[in-house]
């Protein structure tokens, strides 16, 4: 099983909490923007309800 | 039956100490009962999107988990009175409830300036979604409004209504805004900023009394002047929340001391087994720092106090508790980020960057670093991160 992942970029302001908390899923790349793989395995499902948590503009969400 | 455990205060501090209980395994009855109406949402917007657009209460709220689908919220209610040695609660409804474990996550509560004139229409404090929408009325493009204090809830509340097209003067007693705990440089860049924005500083001013008779028309300052407005928010602090549990024995001085368990401590420095404190009320000593308790208002102390009272309380815990503090802000375009407890600083200097745009600052004690604050530059604050992790 996997869970879909999706940030609300309107919403992001790149401030890269979720990178701790999920490190295989979200990264900020050179420009510090944030990137994401927007699929993962259920294993995941920890790290990404972390990463939410932990978002300062709450902009992450499973897709159901 | 099973004495459920009670959580007092249904914000995020609330919300997160359900969760981690969920979490960390525990399956038995759980009830948070909480003074707003509203079931928990986030705060942070409220100096920012809420005040600036139609914003609901649906579009802050925290998404509700299935792991916490059987609590029982009661909400609305005020708890009014605890007593710890029969382990009860009783609320505004004349109600008593019986807990096994309490989790006290009340926060805290604006002061207000103490003026004769008290009930002046126009006097605003943005802590509540309710306060927020009030204010959002009253922001009119053009309408004179005067902040009083340059905090960070201050100085967002004035770079939001000055997008919104207010004529904005921000009132404070310090030098520049926010200097405690960003340091000299960084808050005269800030005020600099402001100041390009449109937005008035009067600092090293009080105010000592209000004009109008039934809504607010101007403040009187220290020097006798006066500076005419129609909106006044004051944001010049907070009082903790912590009346309903006076008469027991507690530590209350400044928010619920705890121990590193979160456990509120008595006046003999015994802590009790099963009373918690967590969130923006919480006086605890962070080990990544010292053994001074402190009280720390930052996003993330929820969170993390909320997970080690689940860990503790599952017999789940490895080594001290040493959350590393971390907040933002956002003012305009400015997007600041931080880490640690910069107020402790003795030293601040520039580490990265250009002050005039992105830049990193470094705070020091005794030569240590102890937070460390950025303008943008993103990966190079969080690089920093790791110089707080407990060694
Ligand atoms: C306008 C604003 C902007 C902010 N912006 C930022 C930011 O940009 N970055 C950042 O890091 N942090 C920010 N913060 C701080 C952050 O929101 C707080 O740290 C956080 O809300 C604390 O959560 P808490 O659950 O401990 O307390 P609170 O959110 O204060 O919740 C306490 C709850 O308890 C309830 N309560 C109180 N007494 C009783 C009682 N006797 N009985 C029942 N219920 C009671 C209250 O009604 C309230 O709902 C901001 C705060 C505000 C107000």
């Amino acid at each position: 099983m996997t869970i879909k992942i999706e940030v609300d970029m309107t919403k992001c302001q790149h401030y890269g909490q979720c990178v701790f908390e999920a490190p295989d899923i979200f990264r900020l790349n050179a420009d510090d923007k944030l990137e994401y793989t927007a699929e993962a395995d259920d294993s995941e499902l920890a790290n990404v309800e972390a990463a939410i948590d932990v978002c300062p503009m709450q902009a992450i969400f499973i897709v159901k | 039956m099973t004495k459920p455990v009670i959580i007092v205060g249904a914000s995020m501090g609330g919300l997160r100490a359900a969760e981690a209980l969920r979490r960390f395994g525990y399956a038995g009855p759980i009830t948070v009962i909480g003074e707003e109406h509203h079931a928990p949402y986030n705060r942070p917007p409220l100096s920012k999107e809420v005040l600036a657009a139609e914003v609901s209460h649906e579009a802050v709220a925290f998404p509700q988990r299935e792991s916490t689908a059987d609590v029982n919220w009661v909400l609305g209610t005020r708890v009014e009175s605890a007593d710890l040695e029969h382990g009860t609660v009783t609320d505004s409804e004349g109600e008593t409830h019986a807990y096994g474990t309490l989790i006290i996550a009340t926060g805290l509560r604006p002061k207000r300036l103490e003026v004769q004139n008290a009930e002046l229409i126009g006097r605003h404090a943005v802590r509540t979604l309710d306060d927020a929408i009030g204010l959002r009325k009253d922001l009119k493009p053009g309408a004179r409004v005067v902040v009083l204090g340059a905090g960070f809830i201050g100085c967002e509340v004035a770079a939001t209504a000055r997008k919104l097209g207010c004529e904005v003067t921000v009132v404070a007693p310090g030098s520049h805004p926010i200097t405690r705990p960003l340091g000299v440089e960084l808050a005269k860049e800030l005020q600099r900023r402001h100041e390009a924005m449109g937005v008035k500083f009067v600092m090293k001013t009080s105010v000592t009394d209000l004009v109008g008779t039934t809504a607010v028309e101007g403040v009187v300052l220290d020097s006798g002047e006066i500076i005419l407005c129609d909106v006044l928010v004051e944001a010049i602090g907070s009082h903790t929340n912590t009346e309903w549990l006076e008469g027991n024995d507690l530590e209350l001085s400044n928010g619920v001391l705890t121990d590193n368990d979160m456990r509120a401590v008595k006046t003999s420095g015994e802590a009790w087994p099963n009373v918690f404190a967590i969130g923006d009320v919480a006086r605890f000593a962070n080990p990544l720092f010292d053994d001074e308790a402190r009280r720390v208002e930052h996003w993330n102390i929820p969170t993390d106090t909320a997970k080690r009272v689940a860990q503790v309380f599952a017999g789940q815990t490895q080594g001290p508790f040493a959350p590393i503090p971390s907040f933002w802000s956002d003012q305009y375009d400015i997007h600041i980020l931080a880490y640690g407890l910069l107020a402790l600083a003795d030293e601040v200097k520039l580490v990265a960057g250009d002050i005039q745009g992105e830049c990193v600052f470094g705070y020091y004690r005794e030569g240590k670093m102890v937070g460390v604050c950025g303008i943008g530059m993103r990966t190079t604050v969080m690089g920093y991160r790791k110089e707080f992790e407990l060694k």
